[in-house]
């Protein structure tokens, strides 16, 4: 039985088709939850009571909700491009999808165990954009476009602060791969070992670019529902809209997934004794997504100026200068060789 | 026929179509689209050569950036396509002629294409024993080849200077947002609270 998932074509693919069932189909279930989750922080701080309609607590408000979306009218626009309007949505839910093949949940739990694993994210991640800006170009509608440009402009000025501030990280490792990251922060004392405490700034950074990345609120402007109704979401319903937004979420929960692997030392466990373990990845995923979520509720949304103001002429420097400083510090051993990890252990 | 070959001509038909679509689409959004499917196609045929660094590369910044761009600037174009069909009958010949002289240079090019016989062992040997395809490249880049890399990063420095200069206008008379000067602004130089009684005003 084993060397008909090894040895023949028809069961390795049937290998691999299980093994993204096993990480799509979880992640869906979770996202669920996750939305519901977020709703309810929302709802917790504005004092109301949040979704607690359907099933115990409102538990199963996503699941309605998918219903609700999956049995509307599809409406098309008059004048929209008909294959681009629905290429659009099934981009961004595939490109957001397709970018967890490489993430590492626990030591060797990993789909594609690939040498340019940030490489891969970070070009999937640049790709997210065409979703919105066909979406809103091919809805004919001037809201949309608007919305489109606007994110156009924004996810990739955040891609370039991203990315420098993963080159510290790689700088810091000697090595794309993201088993061989949080690999590099193991050691004897457990959460003071991460990269948090080297790379202290760039969590911030990296938090902030992940929100301003993603269209999350305090930087959803291509959304906006105050000035662009919503953005380029306006002329989708249905299940397109659904795809777009379960994109744009598995799209988040990948950030949070990331922090957590550059950050926080992935599936390593906090304190020296305890075993590593997946559900410390988990944990740490959801920690951050709480974060994501406060955020949403507490900071008012960015004016656009001041939105590509930070973008360009705050955190680009600042995570240039980083780079920079992360190089000379691995080169010349400052900080009792915190910063250059691959002489230890990656 | 292994997979390798399957996905192969798999991503070599997304490279034709792409390119062969960029060319026809009556629409210039749909042949940004389409060039975006060849970058695309072309990134897979550089995994499959084992690549997968400068495949990754040119998805970050050929599909990630310039195609973009070359998005952002096409989408607010208004340009009137049946005028533009028209003049293509006139421009056809000339456009014709250039065609059939690149497939001429290019056939000279390549008619009298041999492999050299040191060509396979230098190729093999661009990936020294146990490093792996990312780091043997940069070790290429930053210990071999170290002058004429950083040589072109100046021009292309220079290239991104030019351009801001020339682009670079200061007008006189235009209100400008000092960040710095309205976040360090006291409250007590802006506004003055005055206790007013009913009934009297100021």
């Amino acid at each position: 039985m084993a060397e008909f998932f090894t040895n023949t074509y028809l069961g390795i693919f049937l290998l691999i088709v299980g093994q993204c069932l096993l990480i799509i189909v979880p992640l869906l279930v979770a996202l669920a939850f996750l939305l519901y989750f977020d709703r309810k922080v929302w709802a917790a701080v504005h004092m109301r009571r949040g979704p607690n309609v359907v099933g115990v607590f409102g538990l199963m408000q996503s699941f309605a909700d998918f219903i609700k979306y999956a049995v509307k009218e599809i409406v098309v626009p008059a004048g929209a491009d008909k294959f681009v309007f629905f290429l659009a949505p099934l981009v961004s839910f595939v490109l957001a999808m397709v970018a967890w093949a490489v993430i590492p949940f626990n030591d060797g739990w990993v789909l594609a165990d690939i040498n340019v694993a940030i490489l891969y994210i970070f070009a999937f991640s640049s790709l997210e954009v065409y979703g919105v800006i066909m979406g809103g170009w091919a809805s004919n509608s001037k809201y949309p476009f608007l919305g489109s440009l606007r994110s156009a402009a924004q996810m990739i000025s955040y891609e370039v602060s991203l990315g420098l501030i993963i080159i510290g990280l790689v700088i810091s490792t000697g090595s794309l791969n993201l088993s061989d990251i949080v690999n590099a922060q193991k050691g004897d004392y457990g959460i003071f070992n991460w990269y948090w405490i080297p790379h202290f700034p760039m969590l911030f950074l990296f938090l902030i670019s992940a929100m301003a990345e993603t269209n999350r609120p305090p930087f959803d402007l291509p959304e906006a529902e105050s000035e662009l109704v919503a953005g380029y979401q306006v002329e989708y319903s249905s299940t397109p809209f659904l795809l777009f937004m379960i994109g744009e979420y598995v799209a988040i929960v990948l950030m949070c997934a990331l922090t957590s692997l550059f950050f926080l030392g992935g599936w390593l466990s906090p304190i020296p004794g305890l075993p590593d373990g997946i559900m410390w990845m988990f944990g740490k995923m959801f920690l951050i997504f709480f974060i994501f979520s406060m955020v949403k509720v507490i900071v008012p949304r960015y004016r656009y100026d001041q939105l590509m103001r930070i973008g360009w002429k705050v955190f680009l420097p600042l995570s240039l200068f980083w780079v920079v400083f992360v190089a000379f510090a691995a080169k010349f051993d400052w900080f009792w060789g915190t910063f250059a990890r691959w002489a230890v252990g990656g | 026929m292994s997979v390798a070959t399957l996905a192969f001509y798999l991503f070599a038909a997304g490279v034709l179509t792409g390119g062969f679509f960029t060319v026809l689409s009556r629409n210039p959004v749909h042949s940004v689209l389409f060039l975006i499917l060849a970058f695309f196609s072309a990134s897979g045929l550089f995994v499959l050569l084992g690549a997968e660094f400068i495949a990754m590369l040119l998805l970050i910044v050929y599909v990630g950036a310039v195609a973009v761009l070359f998005l952002f600037v096409v989408m607010m174009l208004d340009v009137d396509f049946a005028e533009l069909k028209g003049s293509m009958a006139q421009f056809l010949p000339i456009g014709l002629a250039i065609a059939v002289v690149l497939l001429m240079v290019l056939g000279v090019a390549f008619g009298d294409w041999h492999i050299s016989e040191g060509a396979e062992a230098a190729r093999a040997a661009a990936t020294p024993e146990g490093v792996e395809n990312t780091a043997a490249l940069g070790l290429l880049l930053y210990d071999q080849y170290f002058m004429i890399f950083q040589l072109a990063g100046l021009i292309l420095l220079v290239a991104m200077i030019g351009a801001i200069v020339l682009t670079l206008r200061h007008r006189d008379g235009v209100k400008r947002q000092d960040v710095l000067q309205q976040m360090w602004r006291d409250p007590k130089d802006a506004m003055e609270l005055k206790d007013v009684k009913p009934g009297q005003g100021l």
